[in-house]
């Protein structure tokens, strides 16, 4: 398992794996944004909760196509199944090859760009915690969906479809955080239920993909 | 003989034949005079005025978008268990109509909002639930659209409705847990069944059982439709072997 | 034609969309449904 998480890694980190399209798409449209509803702080601070957390999903969908599109082509997904290894585990270590290459920057990165979008000083702290908590969910989410539409050839159109509204309740929860924690009410409430969509998406989901796997194998 | 021979698709074919067209003659009817007697012979609201009259299209449209969405929950868990085509047939035949009811609330209901809460659009938990109801639909059947071959489309849409299933319902709480966010208490609910006096009560009931009428008439015909495709794709295959 | 007052718009408006929406969705059942119907009679006679 080890072993298949630090492939996928190596392959992500490599030219055209992605890594680094997901953080430079990530800041663009943290650029873009001003540009479209004005420079006024006041309004950007309003909505920065909200326009990081959309940005930080979009960026996370563009590269899920390539989870399994490439191991499907060359036949290495076939031979993930005909292994020992069980397919729910591979399942699971492609979301989080998936999350170390693209959320965990994010993450990372989502604090320096709250400057751009002048982020009141006290919900850094919370946008850190919520993107933490909430952006493995869009990797596992966003791996099930990739794994539905393995075998279409222009699937990517009908893989954001698909996902998108599986988002919805991570995104309410992770916005509502950094909301609440940039007005100074408690935000825990949204926290907890933030990771608990996580730990229900990593529980749930793995077998799920690996079902929608066996299938696309068939 | 069990109940699930009636799920063969031939028995299916002969058993709907006779059935399809006394549902849907039984739905129009239903709805004509539901929907007559609701625009023509019931009084205005002292408050609603004559808005009153939308509730009968916007309720059972309502109703049939989230029942629609849970028969085809059902149907693909028996296509999972028990494998019957017919009920994956069933399923990918609901889906449009489900869609077109959830268009319907959404329209009537946008109509409206706008006399009484004077907005056609508010992010009202009860509506953002319906608008992302539309998408999980949209998802569904463009997945259906996607995949060529009939047994892995069923497989891949039942895992779908199923996962979808669990995330509509969280996204239902999610939302509720948004608004109040926003606005505390400040509902503006739908919810006027309590109060509805008898006189606009019948009338509605008549409605929603010819919505329901027409949906079962719908899915029979549309399951109908694609039997006949996959036996004459079956046809073809054969003819292209000989 | 019962007099339905100020929002006279609004509740035919809304009665026109649904028809619409209903009509459509039954056509175009129907088209297919008698469509799929021909084809098949034709493809198992001149099989």
């Amino acid at each position: 398992m080890i072993a298949l998480l630090r492939r996928d890694l190596r392959l992500a980190v490599r030219a055209g794996g992605g890594f680094g399209l997901g953080l430079a798409f990530f800041l663009i449209v943290i650029v873009l944004v001003p540009f479209g509803v004005g420079p006024e702080t006041e309004i950007l601070t309003r909505i920065a909760p909200g326009i990081l957390w959309v940005a930080s999903l979009l960026a996370a969908l563009l590269s899920l196509d390539r989870i399994f599109a490439l191991d499907y082509e060359d036949g290495s997904l076939a031979l993930l199944a005909t292994s020992p290894l069980p397919l729910e585990g591979a399942a699971l270590m492609k979301a989080l090859a998936h999350w170390i290459s693209t959320g965990l920057p994010l993450t990372i990165a989502a604090p320096a760009l709250g400057f751009l979008l002048s982020l009141a000083p006290e919900a850094y702290g919370f946008l850190l915690m919520s993107l933490l908590i909430g952006t493995p969910a869009l990797s596992m989410i966003g791996t099930f969906g990739a794994a539905l539409t393995v075998g279409l050839r222009r699937g990517g159109l009908l893989l954001s479809l698909l996902v998108l509204p599986l988002y919805v309740p991570t995104l309410i929860f992770g916005a509502e955080a950094v909301r609440r924690g940039a007005n100074g009410l408690d935000a825990t409430g949204a926290l907890v239920l933030l990771g608990a969509v996580t730990a229900g998406a990593f529980a749930l989901l793995p077998f799920a993909t690996a079902a929608t796997l066996r299938i696309n194998l068939r | 003989m069990s109940m699930w021979e009636y799920a063969n698709p031939k028995r299916f074919m002969g058993w709907t034949a006779p059935v399809l067209p006394w549902s849907f003659g039984l739905a129009m009817a239903c709805l004509v005079v539901g929907l007559v007697w609701g625009f023509f012979f019931t009084p205005d609201d002292f408050r609603q005025g004559s808005t009153v009259k939308i509730i009968y299209l916007h309720v059972p449209a309502a109703l049939m978008a989230i029942n629609a969405w849970i028969m085809m929950l059902v149907a693909s868990l028996i296509w999972v268990v028990r494998r019957h085509h017919v009920s994956a047939l069933a399923a990918r035949a609901a889906a449009p109509v489900g869609l077109t009811m959830t268009l319907i609330a959404l329209f009537t209901g946008a109509i409206w909002g706008q006399p009484m809460w004077g907005t056609y659009w508010a992010w009202d938990p009860r509506l953002t639930s319906f608008l992302i109801l539309f998408l999980f639909y949209m998802g569904y059947i463009a997945l259906w659209e996607a995949i060529e071959d009939p047994d892995t489309a069923a497989d891949l849409t039942s895992v779908l409705c199923m996962v979808g299933s669990i995330f509509a319902i969280l996204s239902r709480y999610a939302v509720n847990f948004w608004n109040q966010g926003l606005h505390q208490g400040a509902s503006l609910s739908l919810d006027a069944e309590e109060n509805v006096a008898d006189v606009f009560w019948i009338p509605l009931l008549v409605c929603i059982a010819g919505f329901v009428l027409l949906f079962i008439a719908l899915v029979l015909m549309r399951t109908r439709t694609e039997i006949r495709v996959r036996r004459m794709r079956a046809l073809e295959a054969r003819a292209r072997r000989a | 034609m019962p007099d339905l007052g100020t929002y006279a718009a609004e509740v035919l408006s809304a009665y026109a969309v649904s028809l619409v929406l209903l009509v459509g969705v039954i056509g175009l059942s129907w088209r297919r449904y008698t469509r799929v119907r021909a084809d098949l009679e034709k493809v198992e006679r001149d099989g």
